[in-house]
């Protein structure tokens, strides 16, 4: 298990590179996408940005308008399992290289690290201060019709703490986790 | 009691010319940006009970630092600010109409503050309302007293762990039948269904029996009570510590990196059933278990913090 300087566009090799328990950090861009950037993208919508080398973030942030400028007040991860259905198509037809969330994805999106090389990495859930403070730039917003929690922010981050849960070589702290927390509780049945 | 006053805001909020919405105002700021202490003090506790240098420490240590951050700056604890739900009591014949639209109002400035993310959306049309006020929105659950004050309790919780809810209807052909084995069975079986994505460590508030829809209202209320309080009745009292005892034992551990802490605690409560049903509701809450409340005069000032 290693630290990682992790910096935007990733490569193939770089995500690839990365082994389940790395903690990384981030510097460079970040494009917000969930729910309903998801299900557009699946419905085949072009991205108002390239998502090629991307990291995208399961967030839906606060932001406030100081001075005509937008300031991210709160942003940590949202539950990425709503994205099961949507993320393997997305990492294939759009080349992203790594998603970041919390509470893990499932065996779609698991496939579709190993198949393309990508990895999931978490950040600790309800951590807004600590992860809002390693955004020092908004840079612009695309799809706000969706809303400004759904919306795509883009987003420049220096040192964004993240650990990998889910690599490309078919390793899942989740389904880990999953399994032998289920062994564990059919023994501590009533 | 009184360390929730303690976060001054970054700047002086000007009087909105109400002091029952400024009251309302400074409550939902302090709900979003102050984790109350008893809270505190169970995540602490949680801390010394990871490996070092394990992922669940790793996770603990940044929420512990996340909760410093969020006072300190007056900012939210977490950017899902969930659906608002206000508890109160009034006196007798207080005017709940004049109540809502005042919380409306200040909802609708927490908003513009940032206290609050926009966070109501139309369940069909997507549309979100921008000020977080809207059909449930805000959810205000009214009740009177014969007392001469008000008292506004208000939950801020977040789709993650809302998500991880569960309602199991006995006998179950996993979980067991009509009985406290059954009824420990299920709200385990929901602790494992949640792994980490609630959120975890988390604290379940359950209602044995009822209907549908209270039992869902009810296993809510139970956050109401301190975390660290004990259930009056024996019989719930043990079955809250062995839950917890027996979650802890499954290593699913703070945000299911795995480790020694998955619920922070447990609270059950029982409503009468039908004979023909019998519902277990266990509803999740985050780490980030934001509740406050205030004892507010009549004309709206606040008089004490509650949590």
């Amino acid at each position: 298990m290693a630290l990682v300087q992790l910096t935007t566009p990733v490569t193939v090799e770089q995500a690839r590179s990365l082994r389940l328990g790395d903690t990384v950090e981030i510097t460079g861009r970040l494009y917000t996408g969930r729910d309903a950037v998801h299900h557009r993208l699946h419905q085949g919508v072009k991205p108002p940005v390239d998502l090629n080398g991307s990291i995208i973030y399961h967030c839906g942030p606060v932001m406030v308008q100081q001075d005509g400028k937008w300031v991210c007040t709160a942003a940590g991860p949202t539950t990425s399992i709503r994205e099961e259905p949507y993320q393997w198509e997305v990492i294939r037809d759009h080349g992203v290289r790594a998603v970041i969330g919390k509470g893990g994805m499932g065996p779609k999106t698991l496939a579709a690290c190993k198949d393309y090389g990508a990895v999931y990495l978490h950040a600790i859930g309800g951590a807004a201060q600590v992860c809002a403070e390693r955004i020092t730039r908004v840079d612009g917003v695309d799809w706000t019709d969706l809303g400004s929690p759904e919306a795509i922010w883009h987003l420049w981050v220096e040192r964004f703490p993240a650990i990998v849960t889910m690599d490309s070589h078919g390793g899942s702290l989740h389904a880990d986790v999953f399994a032998a927390s289920q062994a564990a509780m059919a023994k501590l049945k009533a | 009691m009184t360390s929730a006053t303690a976060a001054p805001p970054s700047s002086p909020p000007a009087s909105t010319g109400s002091a029952l919405r400024d009251s309302l105002v400074e409550l939902i700021r302090v709900t979003s940006t102050v984790l109350p202490a008893d809270v505190v003090r169970a995540v602490n506790a949680a801390r010394g009970a990871e490996a070092k240098g394990s992922n669940a420490a790793y996770a603990l240590d940044v929420i512990d630092c996340n909760i410093g951050l969020a006072k300190t700056k007056s900012q939210p604890l977490c950017q899902d600010t969930g659906s608002v739900l206000f508890y109160v009591h009034t006196p007798v014949g207080y005017d709940q109409v004049a109540f809502t639209a005042e919380t409306e109002a200040a909802v609708r400035i927490a908003t513009t503050r940032g206290h609050l993310r926009q966070n109501s959306v139309d369940a069909v049309g997507g549309k979100n309302s921008g000020d977080n006020v809207g059909p449930g929105a805000p959810d205000i659950h009214f009740h009177q007293w014969h007392r001469d004050h008000l008292e506004v309790i208000l939950m801020l919780k977040g789709g993650g762990c809302e998500n991880v809810g569960a309602q199991y209807s006995l006998p179950h052909p996993q979980h067991g039948g009509r009985d406290l084995k059954g009824v420990e069975n299920a709200i385990l079986d929901a602790v494992l269904q949640a792994q980490g994505q609630g959120c975890g460590p988390g604290i379940l508030g359950v209602c044995i029996g009822g209907d549908r829809s209270s039992g869902y209202a009810h296993s809510k209320v139970q956050f109401l009570r301190p975390l660290d309080d004990r259930n009056g009745d024996p019989v719930l009292d043990d079955l809250e510590q062995r839950i917890v005892t027996k979650a802890n034992q499954s290593g699913i551990g703070p945000m299911g990196f795995g480790g020694a802490t998955t619920l922070l605690g447990c609270k059950i409560s029982k409503l009468n059933r039908v004979p023909a049903s019998f519902f277990v509701t266990i509803s999740y809450m985050c780490w980030a278990y934001r509740r406050q409340g205030v004892d507010l005069t009549p004309a709206g000032v606040i008089q004490k913090w509650i949590y």
